[in-house]
C-alpha cells in the first residue's frame, strides 16, 4: 500500500533538447520504457525515488498490521491478516526488484531507509490501537493506495506498470476485506460498533492526507505527469477516492469525521473540510506518533539479521569452493 | 478417553507453533524470510483450524473451532513443548521447525490410511507441507551449522536448548493411544526411525551433532507446560474475550 505523496522528488535533468524532444515522444506514443532503454537521469532518478519509497512504504507498512497478527481475535481472522501482511511483504520485494532494473541495490534502498534518508507513506507512522484498525487500514488505506496505483499500471516505466497489475489485484483483495470487517464490527456488539467508529475517526484524515498536498502546493506533479508516471493529480485522485467511500461509511451506519462533508451537485462530487496541513507535514518531516519506532523495528530486524545474512554468504562460498575443488 | 482429545492435542500443537512463528512477520532478517515465515505460519494454522473444527463435531457439544482455540485456559491446552519454546533467534526458530516437520512429515503420510476420512484430508494437504517445511527449515540448519563462527555456535545452542524437547513428539497420550487403536491417527513411538534419519542427515551436512538427553521434558499433553505458554494465549485470546459471544 502506498499513496502517490512523492516525498522530494527531483525531476531536473541536463540532457539535450534533441534528447528529451525523442524520450517525449515515445512517452507521448504509450511506449513502454524499459530498463535498458535510454532515459533522462531526471527520469530515472525520480523513478527510483517513487519505486523505492513505496517499496518501502510496503516495509514499514507490515508493521501496524503486524502488530495485531498476534492478537486476531478469530482463527480465520488471524490466517487471514497474515496472509495480508505477507502479501505487503511480496509487493515489497517486487518493488525493489523494479527499482533494481534502474540501478540500485536493495541493500543500497535498505540503508537509505534506516538512515532515514528515504521516506516511506507517513500512513504508517500512525499506530494501530484497536482490532477494528484492521478493517479501516484495508479499507480506507489500501482503498486510497488502490486509487492511485490503477493508474500506475499506465506508467510509462515497463517494469513498474507490470509489478502494479499484480499489487492491485492484492490490494482490491485487502481493501474487500478491509471492508468486510468494519461491516462485522459496525453490525456487532455496542462496543465492536464504538471501535469501528473510533477507528474510522483516527484514520479518515490521515488517509486523506495519503494523497500528498493541493495540487497548488505540490512541486513536483508537472514533471510527472508529462513523463506520465503520475496520471492524475492529487487532488482529483482524492476527489476520487472520497465520493467512493463516503457512500460506503454510509451502508456501514458509521459517520465519517468531517462535520463540512456535503453532496455538491453542480460538481457531482462531495465537499470536504479543511486538511490539517500543518499534521500532514509534521509527520512528512518524521515526527508522526510512531515514526521514531517503526524506523527502530526496521533497524532491529536488520541488524538482528546481519549473522543470518552473513552465515547464508559464508556457506554458499565455502559450496562454491567445494563445487571447484572436486572439479 | 476420546478420538476428539487426541485431534485437540494435534490442532494446539499446529496452532501455537504457527502463532510463535507469525510472531516473526515484519521483523525478520531478510525480505525472502518475512514471507517465508508467514507461509509455514498459515499452513500450520489451516491445518490447526480443520482439527479444531473436526475435533469439535467429534466431541459434540457445539464448540467451534474459535471456542477451542480462545477459550481454554494454559491447564487445557494439549500441545507438547516444543512448539511453545520461545523464538529467541533465527537458528532456534528454524531448528525447532525443522524438528517438528521431521516429525510431522511421516505423521502424516501414515495418516493416508487413517479411518477417519477428515483425519485423510488433512493428512493429504500437510504431508506436501511439511515436506516443504523440511526443506525450508533444514536448508537452514545446514547454511547457519556451516557458516560463520557465530551461526555455528547460535546453532549448536539452539540444538542444546531444543533437544530435550524431542523425545515428548514420540509418546502418545491415553487419548492418542485410543485415537491409534482405532486407526484414526498413526502410532507415535513408530516414527522414530524415520525422524532420526532425516533429522541425521541434516545434521551431518551441518556440522552438527545430535547429543542424547540427559533427561527429557515432557508435560504438554497434560496440561503441564513451561510458563512461556500463558503469556502467549493471554496475547492471542485477549480481544476474543474482551467480547464474550461477540462474532469477528
Amino acid at each position: 500500500m502506498y499513496s502517490q505523496g512523492l516525498i522530494g522528488a527531483d525531476g531536473r535533468t541536463e540532457e539535450t533538447p534533441e534528447f528529451l524532444a525523442r524520450f517525449q515522444k515515445r512517452i507521448d506514443a504509450e511506449e513502454k520504457i524499459e530498463p535498458k532503454d535510454e532515459m533522462p537521469e531526471g527520469y530515472r532518478r525520480t523513478l527510483i525515488r517513487q519505486i523505492g519509497q513505496h517499496a518501502h512504504s510496503e516495509i514499514v507498512g507490515m508493521l501496524p498490521e503486524g502488530n495485531w497478527i498476534t492478537r486476531a481475535p478469530s482463527l480465520r481472522r488471524k490466517a487471514a491478516l497474515l496472509a495480508k501482511v505477507q502479501d505487503e511483504g511480496g509487493h515489497g520485494l517486487y518493488l525493489y526488484s523494479a527499482a533494481e532494473t534502474l540501478g540500485v541495490s536493495r541493500e543500497e534502498m535498505t540503508e537509505e531507509l534506516l538512515s532515514g534518508k528515504a521516506k516511506y507513506s507517513s500512513i504508517f507512522n500512525y499506530p494501530t490501537l484497536s482490532w477494528a484498525d484492521m478493517g479501516t487500514i484495508g479499507w480506507l488505506v489500501d482503498g486510497a493506495a488502490i486509487m492511485n496505483q490503477i493508474p500506475l499500471c499506465r506508467c510509462s516505466f515497463g517494469p513498474y506498470a507490470r509489478a502494479m497489475i499484480r499489487v492491485c489485484k492484492e490490494e482490491s483483495f485487502h481493501q474487500r476485506q478491509g471492508y468486510e470487517i468494519v461491516m462485522t464490527l459496525a453490525q456487532g456488539t455496542p462496543e465492536q460498533k464504538a471501535m469501528a467508529q473510533d477507528s474510522l475517526n483516527r484514520w479518515w484524515w490521515p488517509s486523506l492526507m495519503m494523497f500528498g498536498p493541493h495540487d497548488a502546493d505540490s512541486q513536483h506533479s508537472d514533471q510527472s505527469m508529462a513523463w506520465k508516471i503520475k496520471r492524475f493529480t492529487n487532488d482529483e485522485l482524492r476527489q476520487k477516492f472520497i465520493d467512493a467511500t463516503v457512500p460506503q461509511a454510509e451502508y456501514l451506519g458509521l459517520t465519517i469525521p468531517d462535520p463540512d462533508l456535503k453532496w455538491n451537485e453542480d460538481k457531482g462530487g462531495y465537499d470536504h473540510g479543511p486538511i490539517d496541513w500543518d499534521e500532514f507535514w509534521r509527520v512528512v518531516k518524521g515526527h508522526g506518533p510512531m515514526a521514531k519506532d517503526r524506523i527502530k523495528a526496521r533497524k532491529k530486524a536488520w541488524d538482528d539479521g546481519a549473522w543470518v545474512r552473513e552465515a547464508a554468504l559464508a556457506h554458499a562460498e565455502k559450496r562454491r569452493a567445494r563445487k571447484i575443488a572436486a572439479e | 478417553m476420546a478420538v476428539w482429545e487426541a485431534l485437540l492435542e494435534l490442532a494446539d500443537d499446529h496452532l501455537v507453533l504457527g502463532h510463535r512463528i507469525s510472531e516473526w512477520c515484519g521483523h525478520a532478517p531478510m525480505l525472502e524470510e518475512d514471507l517465508a515465515m508467514p507461509n509455514m505460519g498459515l499452513d500450520l494454522i489451516g491445518t490447526a483450524r480443520t482439527l479444531y473444527d473436526h475435533a469439535g463435531k467429534l466431541e459434540g457439544k457445539g464448540r467451534s473451532e474459535d471456542d477451542l482455540a480462545y477459550l481454554r485456559d494454559e491447564r487445557e491446552y494439549r500441545n507438547c513443548l516444543l512448539v511453545e519454546r520461545p523464538n529467541e533467534d533465527f537458528a532456534h526458530t528454524m531448528l525447532r521447525q525443522f524438528y517438528f516437520a521431521a516429525f510431522m512429515r511421516p505423521y502424516w503420510l501414515a495418516a493416508l490410511n487413517s479411518t477417519d476420512e477428515t483425519v485423510r484430508g488433512v493428512a493429504g494437504k500437510a504431508e506436501k507441507e511439511m515436506a516443504y517445511h523440511i526443506r525450508h527449515a533444514g536448508e537452514w540448519v545446514i547454511r547457519l551449522g556451516d557458516g560463520t563462527e557465530e551461526s555455528a555456535a547460535r546453532m549448536r545452542d539452539a540444538v542444546e536448548a531444543l533437544h530435550i524437547y524431542v523425545d515428548e513428539l514420540f509418546d502418545s497420550s491415553d487419548a492418542a493411544r485410543d485415537a491409534e487403536a482405532a486407526g484414526v491417527l498413526p502410532v507415535r513411538a513408530d516414527l522414530r526411525a524415520t525422524w532420526e534419519r532425516t533429522v541425521s542427515e541434516v545434521f551431518a551436512e551441518a556440522l552438527l551433532e545430535q547429543p542424547k538427553a540427559a533427561y527429557a521434558q515432557r508435560g504438554g499433553r497434560q496440561g503441564i507446560h513451561n510458563e512461556t505458554l500463558g503469556h502467549l494465549l493471554a496475547e492471542m485470546q485477549v480481544v476474543h474475550r474482551a467480547h464474550p459471544g461477540a462474532r469477528w
